[in-house]
């Protein structure tokens, strides 16, 4: 680790004005993906404001929302009540993530700021457009059986790593965030940005901006809901594919759906077309299928990578079957 | 804490940076070479624009081990692991990979399992760590210690202290009680030698024990 400067801070506007220091300031709070990566040197800030003691620890109802801090952990926000209830399949995706050690650790601004597990990208012996632009991609013609098949650019198909942000980006939560110029509010569909010409710039944070937390709708079908993750190895792997599915099912036809896909991505992918799809079917293995096909019709394998996309249809099959079995 | 006294030896005269240490070196060479030593000036500025780089900085913190308070100046990089491994001379936590994927630097803070290689020692001001050495009730060990003896859960011992303060945790955070949900919530803990059907037998033998 290269060295840095420590500042503890007790107060969202002080932490704000400590990270617009000159040099390279960064937030900390649970510090699992920044440390690992600074032990690396793929990250290398100067400063490091520390913001998990800032007052941002709170679950709360707030009218037709629930309200989850930046701070919350996410072992406290997997079985926190509230969101066990009422959003099961956010519950199950911060579960599948990572160890229960880890999740200890790790808060939700880290969870939706997470940097990609690409192995080119954590080795700074290689080219990387994520770490210095312009510098090349090894992945495209390199070990690429981890990598994107959606969303990906002749700059980077780097993966995006997190379960959790693929149940918030089905369920449209929006993220509250503080800067210079005060409070904003972020759809989760536009915090993640494509990788496009600059792989570099992951989020529509501004420099310095702090995320406050995440707001998630209520909505009663949401409780009928679940993720499902597959990955190489039981427990405490990165998906290969994973499936976010909330379904509203009336009289044994599905009247609204929502889908996103994790592990095939360079951002979680929400599939809106598979959802509008999806109404008036039945909640199947057939419509399923259909759904999934919808979804992957523009997805752009790598040499290492075309599995995932039968993997992903299979993912999201299993998925709508958990959730069409009558209660 | 006398023995963290070396951490402060970051005088500044011992501090050569690279332009120097190019301009004087060049400069011996130019002396038996005989080039201009302009020459070593102009190839230190063929390195760009000096940056001055960041000083280690020193941050007094204090945090409870095991039940005893420590107050100690730590370089702000130095993780709990290291803290407890080279400052406190805990070395029951192991650092197997220093990246979370291992486990076997789990200790508790406040009662909860964390991966002590991820988490800096300055942010763990005034919190209480328990490590492997903290566990046993003066020479009573703590229940899941003798059951790891008992169903021989381990083999080189490595993993050991990690395993078994994951495993004290399972209560407090609801794990199940089937085989399939304990390995499910010790899966951040890896056993190279696959200790791992003793360690479910010991789990399972210590939890029931303390059902009783």
């Amino acid at each position: 680790m290269m060295p840095f400067r420590f500042t503890p801070a007790t107060q969202e506007e002080n932490a704000l004005k400590a990270c617009s220091e000159p040099g390279a300031p960064r937030y900390v709070a649970g510090g699992t993906g920044l440390l690992d990566l600074m032990k690396l040197h793929v990250e290398t800030p100067d400063h490091l404001v520390d913001v998990q003691n800032l007052p941002l620890g709170k679950i709360e109802r707030q009218g037709q929302k629930i309200w989850v801090g930046a701070a919350v952990k996410n072992s406290d926000m997997a079985t926190d009540p509230l969101i066990e209830k009422n959003f099961p399949l956010v519950s199950k995706a911060l579960l599948s993530g990572a160890s229960p050690q880890l999740r200890n650790l790790a808060t939700l601004a880290g969870n939706l700021l997470q940097r990609t597990r690409c192995s080119y990208f954590r080795d700074t012996a290689w080219s990387c457009n994520k770490r210095k632009p312009g510098s090349g991609c090894p992945a495209l013609e390199g070990q690429n059986r981890m990598h994107a098949v959606l969303g990906g650019s002749r700059h980077c198909i780097a993966t995006h790593a997190s379960d959790l942000c693929v149940a918030l980006s089905a369920l449209d939560a929006r993220v509250k965030v503080l800067g210079n110029g005060g409070e904003r509010w972020i759809e989760f569909a536009d915090f993640h940005r494509l990788p496009g010409d600059t792989p570099h710039v992951e989020t529509s944070l501004a420099p310095g901006e702090l995320v406050l937390g995440v707001e998630i709708p209520v909505t009663d079908w949401f409780r009928h809901s679940t993720y499902v993750k597959v990955r190489d190895r039981a427990s405490y792997a990165f998906a290969l594919a994973s499936a976010a599915v909330a379904l509203q099912v009336e009289s044994g036809v599905i009247s609204n759906a929502r889908i996103a896909f994790g592990g095939l991505g360079t951002v979680p992918w929400r599939a809106r077309e598979a959802e509008l799809f999806l109404a008036g079917q039945k909640p199947g293995e057939r419509a399923a299928r259909a759904a999934a096909r919808i979804a992957l019709t523009d997805t752009q394998p790598r040499k290492q990578n075309s599995f995932k996309i039968a993997l992903a249809e299979e993912t999201l099959v299993r998925a709508v079957l958990e959730l069409g079995r009558p209660a | 804490m006398k023995r963290n006294g070396h951490e402060q030896d970051e005088s500044p005269e011992f501090r050569v940076d690279r332009r120097e240490f190019l301009i004087s070196t060049l400069a011996i060479g130019a002396a038996v070479a005989s080039p201009p030593k302009a020459f070593a000036e102009k190839a230190a500025d063929a390195l760009g624009p000096e940056t001055t780089p960041t000083p280690v900085s020193l941050v007094k913190i204090q945090l409870h081990v095991n039940g005893a308070a420590h107050e100690l100046t730590v370089d702000s990089r130095t993780t709990l692991l290291d803290l407890l491994r080279e400052k406190l001379l805990l070395t029951g936590a192991k650092k197997g990979c220093d990246h979370g994927q291992c486990g076997a630097c789990t200790v508790l803070v406040n009662g909860r399992r964390v991966n002590s290689c991820l988490t800096l020692a300055v942010q763990n001001q005034g919190r209480q760590i328990t490590t492997i050495e903290g566990l046993a009730n003066g020479e009573t060990l703590h229940p899941m210690q003798e059951a790891f003896l008992e169903h021989d859960a381990f083999q080189c011992g490595f993993c050991t202290p990690g395993q078994i303060l994951s495993a004290v945790s399972l209560d407090g955070e609801g794990c199940g009680a089937s085989d399939a949900e304990i390995r499910e919530c010790m899966s951040g803990n890896l056993c190279r030698c696959g200790a791992y059907r003793n360690i479910v037998q010991a789990v399972q033998s210590a939890r029931k024990g303390a059902l009783l």
